[in-house]
């Protein structure tokens, strides 16, 4: 259960970091932890107490696995992430050019 | 059926393989693949009319373990509205494109943004979903910063930390959903869920959600990233993401999940009617100051996508049939004003409407077809808006809603306003000195706006019985709710 909560905790890390951080670097690491949080909250779902890796080996029998399926998707969804953040690292770098500055209060000539 | 994902991907690999060298592969083959999609989908019409529901089964796998694409009235009904506009859009780009750098690669994003459009709305998985859901997402973003200017890079940046956090939330509700009934095939997990309801996991999952695709779709709390997105972004692609994507994205994927998999009941209706409702209004509201043709038109797509969902919320025949028949109408004559929009902007290279004056002497095509799309989404009689409007709103008196009925009549006659504000200032009037030489657009471009245009003004057909099945069959879909799984499974065997 304390795994669960501190997964929380790691979330709501992240989404502050979003939330509240004004320099745009700092702001994609906060997007980085929210995917963590998230992907590790998945892989907890497929977790069982000394479960082992569901490999099906001749002359041995599996009594206690973890579910497999989890980390499947928990594979797709951190490469999903992994293209996410590359773009929006390229995104910022290309803002940094442009205006000069990290600072999302002074990035602001979008407005009405 | 999985051709609906496969040519898209397809032609977007093959787009960026060879248009470095052949400059025209671009050209020729997103119009092919568009063409030949819009071809399949009116075909799906004819497929559902026939059986109803089509499964098919990726690598044979049988669904509850393995991935299935589904085909049904509410498949085949946003199959035909993303692939008419992408067609029209793709011939739109073919000389709208010219004046930007690197057109292959604008082709590349689109198809990527086609493929996983079309992924969500034909697949039956739900973690399928969510990675078409990121494809059609990601090549949004880099479609929105693909001019690379200063207010473009911001908007994009905007648009994809916004965006990113709503598909954590929408992944967040997947792991949920999977932890509670260990499946992640739609069929299954409503199968699931009606056998062991839970009402505290049925509301948590339901924030999520509604959070996740809420700000996909736009709905008012969730509107910031809007206005600077679609803007920013090329016409043909503003019109794509305003007409198409914030739809299938957002409207799309959350009936889905909401009618079909966690099943609805009043308080979540109430819900979706009372967003509505908002960003209608604050939506219109915040369109009727703005003088950026463009932005105007953002802050419009929420206000109608307020409309979509109010007639949803309601939740009987006729509201989610005017809903849909809405959402139909809204993709076509939104794409319009964006392709005008467009088009006026590749003449003047301005968007400001104040600096415009007079255009219908000089751009008569650009100008008629302007009005015919002001007209329509204004809901003046003739055109098709008119009729989803009427629907909605008899819909609302029919449940009893006249507050939220009322709010849809007020919705209507700013939208009015604010479009007059548009024709009076753009394409009437006197013609200032400094546009005597402009011309009108390419011819390419001006039959993408004259097809949208008769659309317009023949969709109101499609209330009338001849056309009843096709939307008669996508709002059946809904109102069957949870029995979706039974069919799912009665069409396996």
């Amino acid at each position: 259960m304390s795994l669960y909560i501190l997964c929380l905790a790691l979330f709501c890390i992240g989404l502050y970091c979003v939330l509240r951080k004004r320099n745009i670097i700092k702001i994609i690491v906060g997007l980085g932890i929210i995917e963590y949080a998230v992907n590790l909250f998945f892989v907890l779902v497929g977790y069982r107490e000394h479960g082992r890796a569901p490999i099906l080996a001749k002359d041995q029998e599996i009594l206690n696995m973890v579910d497999p399926i989890p980390q499947a998707l928990v594979l797709t969804s951190i490469v999903i992430g992994l293209a996410v953040t590359a773009l929006i690292v390229a995104i910022a770098i290309r803002i940094f050019e442009k205006y000069g500055t990290f600072d999302i209060t002074k990035i602001r000539r979008l407005r009405g | 059926m999985p051709f609906f994902v496969i040519i898209p991907l397809g032609a977007a690999f093959l787009v960026s393989l060879l248009g470095k060298k052949i400059k025209s592969v671009g050209d020729v083959l997103a119009n092919l693949g568009t063409l030949s999609l819009l071809i399949l989908s009116l075909y799906s019409i004819k497929l559902v009319n026939m059986y109803k529901v089509l499964v098919y089964e990726v690598g044979s796998w049988v669904p509850p373990i393995g991935i299935c694409l589904v085909l049904d009235g509410l498949t085949s009904f946003m199959l035909v509205t993303v692939n008419l506009v992408s067609f029209l859009i793709a011939l739109y780009s073919v000389n709208y494109m010219e004046k930007y750098t690197d057109k292959y690669r604008f082709y590349t994003l689109f198809m990527l943004m086609l493929a996983g459009m079309n992924g969500i709305i034909i697949t039956g998985d739900l973690f399928n979903l969510f990675v078409f859901l990121e494809i059609a997402s990601i090549s949004s973003y880099a479609l929105v910063a693909f001019g690379t200017e200063a207010e473009e890079l911001e908007a994009s940046f905007k648009y994809a930390i916004m965006g990113s956090v709503a598909s954590s939330f929408v992944l967040l509700g997947i792991a949920i959903l999977y932890a509670y009934t260990s499946t992640l095939n739609m069929a299954d997990i409503a199968n699931v869920l009606s056998s062991k309801p839970s009402p505290l996991l049925f509301s948590f999952l339901a924030v999520l959600f509604l959070s996740g695709f809420g700000l996909k779709a736009a709905l008012v709390p969730f509107h910031a990233w809007l206005p600077d997105a679609h803007p920013s972004a090329p016409a043909s692609i503003s019109a794509m993401l305003s007409g198409v994507l914030i739809k299938v994205l957002g409207v799309y994927a959350l009936v889905r999940i909401f009618f079909n998999v966690l099943g609805i009941n009043n308080f979540f209706l109430s819900m979706l009617m009372f967003l509505g409702v908002i960003s209608m209004l604050v939506g219109v509201f915040l369109a009727i100051g703005q003088w950026d043709f463009k932005r105007l038109l953002a802050y419009h797509s929420i206000s109608q996508i307020g409309y979509v969902v109010l007639g949803i919320g309601l939740g009987t025949p006729l509201g989610i049939l005017g809903g849909l028949f809405h959402l139909f109408n809204h993709s076509i004559f939104k794409s319009l004003l964006f392709l005008n929009s467009g088009a006026v902007e590749y003449s003047l290279g301005t968007r400001d409407l104040q600096k415009m004056g007079g255009l219908r002497e000089k751009m008569p095509i650009t100008a008629n077809t302007d009005l015919v799309a002001s007209m329509s989404i204004a809901g003046v009689p003739p055109f098709n808006g008119f009729f989803s409007k009427l629907i909605i709103i008899f819909a609302c008196i029919e449940a009893g809603r006249f507050g939220y009925a009322i709010c849809a009549i007020v919705g209507s006659i700013l939208t009015l306003a604010s479009f007059m504000k548009v024709q009076k200032y753009a394409f009437f009037g006197k013609l200032s000195q400094k546009w005597q030489q402009v011309k009108e657009v390419p011819v390419l471009m001006c039959l993408a706006m004259v097809v949208l245009a008769l659309i317009c003004l023949a969709g109101g057909l499609l209330i009338t019985p001849f056309f009843k099945s096709f939307l008669g069959s996508a709002v059946d879909v809904l109102l069957l709710g949870t029995g979706y799984s039974g069919t799912i499974f009665g069409a396996l065997k």
